[in-house]
């Protein structure tokens, strides 16, 4: 259960009919929270693997792996971090043009008896995470599967929730949540587009 | 001979020239000049339209016998008419093949039953086109079907000793030896001219000098023995030059060449569409510029279709499963004035000289290709230069679909059509009554 | 991208991107569990009309690894028994719900014509037509060059500019060297081709391509890669065009043989198609030398082969090139 605040009224508007939800300072404060959450609800950071679903999943993945470090010095993040490329696993490639195939590379441990937190920017309809879920499972055994997202934006079609959630977004399905990050996009920010 | 048809034809240019008017009676033209008149006739606006003698076909695939699925002589002759002609020279390489009396005969009767256009059957050179002994070429002269013009066509006769024999033997009956130059052993399971498209596209080649080294040994040949000889379908700049110095020497050579040729080029296999694969293979636009030029200089004597349908089993396959040719007799008129007289390069009265007087007088045809003149006999075409049509194969006369100009437009058509001084065609289309039966 | 019929069709950036996807391809195939679900419900018919157990093995395999169907249909028809046309056994194929044609066949431009029939309505790709083109062995060839001669790393998004590859052999009868001669230069790459006079078609002044009648001074070169093609035995005697007067005479011109590979630079791969002529065109300590990368390409051929396979039959295509995962995020 995530204690993220509601949505605030809609800051600074983006050129093009977008509007900024979250800032740079917001998303950090965020990550902060989900690292210790995260670290509290595991009992520390042990046998615990951050598995980033590209693209921005795996920056995610990278920053949190890295907070988890600043607070636990033990911890190595390198080793704590991987990333799991989904698409092959997907239910609806057929009603898309033809995805670009991402990288999945685990740490040198691999995945069998740990607790894997997968990351990802948005959760929406939840396809992404059972595509992950069936990923992991040719993988490996993983102990425990849990998830952290940096948005929840509600609408989900399947029985999937997050452990751990940066903040929950109600929006219309007819608008687009966009995560903007540094690593990707050269500046952090959450965009909501499209009629409100 | 039907009394009774006579016609008209008001305002038109013969040959393109001078407009006068031209009367049609008794089989024969009858009357010309500006006042003609006749009260009986049936009066044919020939205003914008051009009158030329009956167009004569040295090369035609009528199919029948044997192959009455692709084209039988009716089909095929009425296909003919709808493209102006008056007469045809049927290829021997039916089955049974037209090598006998007998089967001449039988070809010449079934087109005198069908009365659309003169049917004379092409003579085979050897027995069953197997290029191992001569056919019996006195016999078929002597036929009803008077046989003047012999070939092994879609086979080449390459046996230099036969080729001589046939050469010499046909003297006897002023008869002509016909050649498909192609040497078997340069083209062994070739499927399109040999160069760069070839190359690219994994088809085995069929290189211009197989055709070249069979006619200047043909040419030679006939020099030597005295005889003429007469070149079918063609196709490269090598062999119009090997034309044009045989007859600066004064070799008796006579040369044809197809519609497709004078326009089309070996690119279009770049789909591998068989409608394209044609024998001998449509070559490079350098190929089609010489022939356009011998065509035009007088090297070239004929254009002859070579008209060759196929069922569409024959054509609806893989490139190398394909069966060789394209329909040409209800495009070839239409291909001919695009490309040779809306380019100046032709007029009307040369077209009359390459599409009707000189196979006429190669096939030694005495009633075609006659001048527009009173007392002929009233073999005539009639043509509508200014119109322009898209070539739609369904509407073809000629049973089978193979027409490398399907959707393409050309200009011309054939308005009507007149086999001694009856219209096979009238107002464009192919008339169904009052059909001759000999 | 809707069918793969040759690779003078492919882009710059659609060969890279069949490079990347292969690459991904072959990460799932060292994993313990090598399937994947991606392509579960879709049929694809491998119509072989030629014997080859290797390539439609091949294609089985990486139809299979994506969840796919298999249906082989093999028709051992020559030109002379007819048989069942292509037309026919098409739409029967396509009765049956075919997503996607793997046809090999003896005439050039069969998968062109099937293509564009109406016959079928899935995707078709050319495991190999006549003499004309093999386009997923020139694309392994290029994955394989592209894995040991662009440097250490992860070579996704690399093409092969600069390199200089050798092609020797029967040029003439090659489906495999037409489809490698367009692709390699497409992707950057310098292609000498080697062969006797004979075995050269009249047109190849055109290609994209250096043409030499001397192996020994195209070694001189110092290439980076060399492809041996397989020559036809039956091509010597004069049954068989007499292309060549001996094998024995062919070998010494153009064989590969410890000699002239010893002569190569060190970092130099050998690549072949298969199957080879032992002693014919390869010897056999150049066949089983470190360098040669043979077995690899076969390998290296499923994992292509199952990027084909997904680039094709995975999304649906409007326009020809796919998006990445970013501009395509409906949802999560």
């Amino acid at each position: 259960m995530s204690s993220a605040l509601p949505a605030p009224e809609p800051s600074n508007d983006e050129p093009g009919g977008s509007t900024v939800v979250l800032g740079g300072p917001e998303i950090a404060r965020a990550l902060t929270r989900i690292a210790h959450e995260i670290l509290e609800r595991n009992r520390g950071g042990s046998d615990l693997v951050l598995l980033g679903i590209p693209t921005r999943g795996l920056p995610l993945a990278q920053r949190l792996a890295a907070k988890l470090a600043e607070v636990e010095p033990v911890l190595d993040a390198q080793s704590l971090v991987g990333s799991i490329d989904v698409t092959m696993y997907r239910d609806d490639l057929s009603q898309h043009p033809t995805r670009t195939i991402g990288s999945t590379d685990l740490p040198g441990d691999g995945i069998d008896g740990k607790v894997v937190v997968l990351v990802d920017d948005v959760l929406f309809s939840g396809r992404t995470i059972r595509a992950a879920l069936d990923a992991i499972s040719d993988l490996g055994r993983p102990r425990a599967v849990q998830l952290a997202a940096l948005v929840d934006r509600g609408h989900r079609e399947l029985p999937i929730r997050a452990d751990f959630v940066g903040k929950n977004l109600p929006t219309s399905t007819s608008e687009r949540v966009r995560v903007l990050l540094a690593e990707t996009d050269g500046r952090d920010a959450v965009l909501i587009e499209g009629t409100r | 001979m039907s009394a009774g048809e006579k016609y008209l034809i008001q305002n038109v240019a013969p040959y393109g020239g001078e407009r006068t008017s031209v009367l049609l009676a008794d089989g024969v033209i009858a009357a010309i000049g500006p006042d003609v008149t006749d009260t009986d006739a049936t009066v044919v606006d020939g205003t914008d339209l051009v009158l030329l003698p009956g167009l004569v076909d040295l090369h035609t695939h009528l199919r029948e016998p044997g192959r009455e699925d692709a084209e039988t002589i009716r089909t095929g002759t009425r296909a003919a008419a709808a493209g102006g002609f008056t007469a045809v020279h049927a290829m021997a390489n039916t089955t049974p093949t037209q090598d006998t009396a007998g089967v001449v005969e039988q070809v010449w009767r079934l087109g005198r039953e069908a009365g659309w256009v003169d049917v004379h059957p092409v003579g085979a050179v050897t027995v069953g086109l197997d290029g191992q002994r001569l056919a019996e070429l006195g016999a078929m002269a002597e036929s009803k079907a008077q046989v003047r013009v012999f070939s092994d066509d879609g086979k080449c006769v390459h046996d230099p000793v036969l080729m001589r024999r046939a050469l010499e033997y046909v003297k006897a009956f002023d008869g002509v030896v016909a050649q498909h130059a192609q040497e078997p052993r340069l083209t062994e399971n070739a499927q399109m001219h040999e160069g760069v498209v070839s190359a690219e596209l994994g088809l085995a080649g069929w290189p211009a000098v197989a055709e070249e080294a069979i006619i200047a040994r043909d040419v030679l040949l006939a020099e030597h023995v005295g005889s003429r000889l007469h070149v079918c379908h063609l196709s490269t700049a090598g062999s119009v030059e090997i034309i044009r110095w045989a007859k600066s020497r004064g070799i008796d050579v006579t040369a044809e060449v197809t519609p497709h040729h004078l326009i089309l080029t070996d690119d279009l296999a770049r789909g591998y569409d068989p409608t394209f694969k044609v024998n001998p293979p449509l070559r490079t636009q350098q190929d089609v510029e010489a022939v356009r030029a011998g065509l035009a200089d007088g090297t070239i004597d004929i254009v002859a279709t070579d008209h060759a349908p196929h069922t569409r089993e024959d054509k609806d396959c893989e490139w190398a499963a394909a069966a060789f040719g394209m329909t040409g007799l209800e495009t070839a008129l239409s291909v001919v004035q695009e490309t040779m007289v809306d380019t100046g390069r032709l007029t009307w009265a040369d077209v009359a000289r390459v599409l009707s007087e000189a196979p006429a007088r190669i096939g030694r045809v005495t009633d075609h290709g006659r001048p527009i003149a009173v007392g002929e006999p009233a073999n005539l075409t009639l043509v509508d230069p200014g119109a322009r049509r898209v070539v739609d194969p369904a509407e073809q006369a000629t049973k089978s679909g193979n027409s490398p100009f399907r959707g393409r437009e050309l200009p011309g058509r054939v308005v009507a059509t007149f086999l001694r001084g009856r219209a096979t065609v009238l107002d464009g289309e192919l008339r169904e009554s009052a059909q001759e039966r000999a | 991208m809707k069918h793969l019929l040759s690779t003078a069709s492919l882009s710059h950036a659609e060969a890279v991107r069949i490079l990347d996807t292969a690459g991904q391809m072959a990460a799932t195939q060292a994993r313990e569990i090598k399937k994947l679900p991606t392509l579960r419900g879709r049929t694809v018919v491998n119509l072989f009309f030629e014997d080859s157990t290797r390539t439609r093995i091949s294609f089985e395999t990486a139809a299979k690894r994506l969840s796919a169907d298999v249906i082989n249909f093999s028709a051992k028809g020559s030109s002379v028994s007819k048989g069942e046309s292509l037309k026919d056994t098409a739409l029967t194929l396509q009765a049956m719900g075919a997503d996607a044609v793997v046809i090999r066949h003896h005439a050039s431009g069969a998968p062109h014509t099937l293509a564009h029939s109406g016959w079928t309505h899935g995707a078709v790709i050319n495991a190999g037509d006549g003499t004309h083109q093999h386009p997923t062995q020139a694309l392994l060839d290029a994955y394989t060059l592209r894995r040991h001669l662009t440097g250490p790393g992860d070579p996704t998004g690399r093409d092969l500019a600069g390199l200089r590859v050798a092609i020797v052999g029967d040029v003439l009868h090659s489906r495999v060297a037409r489809s490698n001669v367009q692709l390699l230069h497409t992707l950057g790459a310098d292609v000498t081709l080697v062969s006797p006079p004979t075995l050269l078609p009249v047109g190849v002044e055109a290609w994209p391509a250096e043409v030499s009648y001397h192996l020994d001074d195209v070694i001189d070169t110092k290439p980076d890669a060399i492809m041996m093609l397989r020559v036809q035995r039956e091509r010597m005697s004069s049954a068989g065009g007499g292309f060549f007067p001996s094998p024995l005479e062919y070998t010494r011109g153009y064989g590969l043989d410890a000699r002239r590979l010893a002569a190569m630079p060190d970092h130099a791969i050998v690549l072949h198609p298969g199957p080879m002529n032992r002693g014919l065109e390869i010897s056999a300590d150049a066949a089983d030398s470190p360098r040669a990368v043979i077995v690899e390409q076969v390998a290296n051929g499923v994992a292509v082969r199952m990027a084909v396979l997904y680039l094709l039959l995975a999304g649906h295509d409007t326009a020809a090139a796919g998006t990445t995962n970013d501009e395509t995020k409906v949802d999560a």
